[in-house]
């Protein structure tokens, strides 16, 4: 028996209804399906709440992170009162008072090479709203291997792309996939997450309503998804693309010779290499409450600060400005015969620009400040604002 | 002259310029000319050999330069070049 429709879903479905090309089969298949949405963030908002409001049958809501206060910039799934309750939780009691009609299984955790194929198995579409490089390529592999169309948006400051993968065509093939448009992730560094490199409230917004739209398709079969094309969005230019998207013949899962036939280590196929982690562990370190009584005699040392002026302006501890970017341009700056600790946001950018100048410049006399300005906030100076 | 699209993670080689018109015939001249006039763009750009690394592809109007004839695509007047990158955001 196909599914039926009590009289209130059909009245809070009616705008769905009536399009002639949609009607109660769309609504159906919508009520039949099961999507799961990989992130709760930025992208996750629009996607859960226009997913939920159009009557998809059973949503599920992959997320390890709780509410924080920097995310209600443009996380709008999120309220005050959330901050500090695990995202899941959040989403959950909000979306179940947008629509009572659909199911919720909420998975408090991060999506794993260890988790991803169990917990996806069960869902018809994933929609991947991540914010890195190897949960991006797991959760691809995973929907290649599980035959699942895997709906992708992603966004960087003002830029966003939306596409369609491993979609079913009526050959029975599938559609490209992420590693056919991209087969390999950039060096750690080179594109920062949106947590190092900013995004604009509003653009994931934008692109996770398109991704949204994207998922109600695939579903329902109205309409031409894309796949096999990329959307490409410059929000601050407003200039849009609609870009050809191939498959490749050398694609290690479904290509002319697949290689690969399970999930792999993600953090090293990104090259996050645990070498590179160990000689960051290697760089002298002070902690926060170390640097505060050495503060108390400002003569004994240099501060420098190794983040973006437009960082500096946020919050900063009055060091002396140096980016890492260019770091080695202030290399005469840098004192030889003091103490000199240099510090970023959390660690990372200051251990690196130690190593840099350790091993091209000789420096011995360089100490990187364990957690950065923001355990500083947390432990030292309360009034410093947190980014 | 035609037009080359700079993204956004690659915009702090380029003086923060988003696009880099060229007198460029191919995709190989345009690219040449753009990593000569921002040099520290050319290892993100390019491997060791010169090849377009695997993690930005290139686009003349809505074509991947890789089913066309890859960095020997020509590129004709008022055509536009799109470099897009991997770019990974969406949570937090």
């Amino acid at each position: 028996m196909s599914t039926q429709f009590s009289k209130e879903e059909l009245e809070r479905y009616s705008r769905h209804l009536i399009i002639p090309e949609f009607n109660i089969n769309g609504q159906r298949r919508l009520k039949e399906s099961k999507v799961l949405v990989v992130g709760s963030g930025g992208l996750g908002s629009p996607l859960l709440l226009y997913l939920t409001a159009a009557g998809v049958g059973k949503i599920g809501i992959v997320d390890f992170d709780v509410v924080d206060e920097s995310n209600l910039q443009r996380q709008v799934l999120f309220s005050q009162e959330d901050i500090g309750i695990p995202k899941v939780e959040a989403a959950k009691k909000r979306l179940q008072g947008l629509n009572p009609y659909v199911i919720f299984e909420t998975y408090n955790t991060q999506l794993t090479s260890t988790n991803a194929l169990d917990i996806i198995k069960d869902y018809d579409v994933v929609a991947d709203g991540t914010d890195n490089f190897p949960t991006r390529y797991l959760v691809n592999d995973a929907c290649v291997l599980l035959d699942k169309v895997n709906v992708y948006a992603s966004i960087y400051r003002f830029e966003g792309q939306v596409s369609v993968f491993n979609y079913l065509l009526e050959d029975g093939t599938r559609g490209p996939n992420y590693r056919d448009l991209f087969p390999e992730p950039p060096p750690p560094g080179l594109v920062p997450s949106c947590a190092e490199g900013g995004v604009i409230g509003v653009l994931p917004g934008i692109m996770g309503t398109l991704q949204a739209n994207e998922v109600i398709k695939v579903i329902t079969g109205v309409g031409d998804t894309l796949s096999g094309r990329l959307f490409v969005m410059d929000a601050a230019s407003f200039e849009t693309r609609v870009l050809k998207l191939g498959k490749d013949k050398s694609n290690p899962l479904n290509g002319e010779n697949p290689t690969q036939k399970e999930l792999i280590d993600y953090e090293q196929f990104c090259g996050i290499k645990t070498t590179e982690r160990v000689r960051q562990a290697e760089v002298k370190e002070i902690d926060v409450f170390q640097l505060k009584s050495l503060s108390e005699n400002k003569e004994t040392y240099q501060l420098i600060d190794v983040r973006e002026p437009y960082e500096y302006e946020i919050a900063n501890l009055e060091g002396d400005l140096m980016p890492l970017n260019a770091i080695e341009e202030f290399v005469g700056k840098i004192s030889r015969d003091r103490k000199v600790v240099i510090h970023c946001r959390s660690g990372v950018r200051s251990a690196k620009a130690i190593l840099t100048l350790e091993e091209k410049y000789g420096f011995e006399n360089l100490y990187n400040l364990k957690g950065g300005i923001l355990d500083y906030a947390d432990k030292v100076d309360k009034t410093l604002a947190k980014y | 002259m035609s037009k080359l699209i700079i993204p956004t993670p690659l915009r702090k080689f380029t003086e923060d310029q988003s696009t880099f018109e060229s007198a460029g015939k191919t995709v190989q001249e345009i690219i040449q000319e753009l990593v000569s006039r921002y040099d520290s763009l050319k290892t993100h750009l390019l491997d060791d050999k010169g090849n377009i690394r695997s993690f930005v592809r290139i686009y003349v109007g809505e074509n991947d330069i890789q089913s066309l004839e890859r960095e020997q695509t020509p590129v004709l007047d008022h055509e536009v070049v799109s470099i897009i990158p991997a770019i990974a955001g969406g949570l937090d």
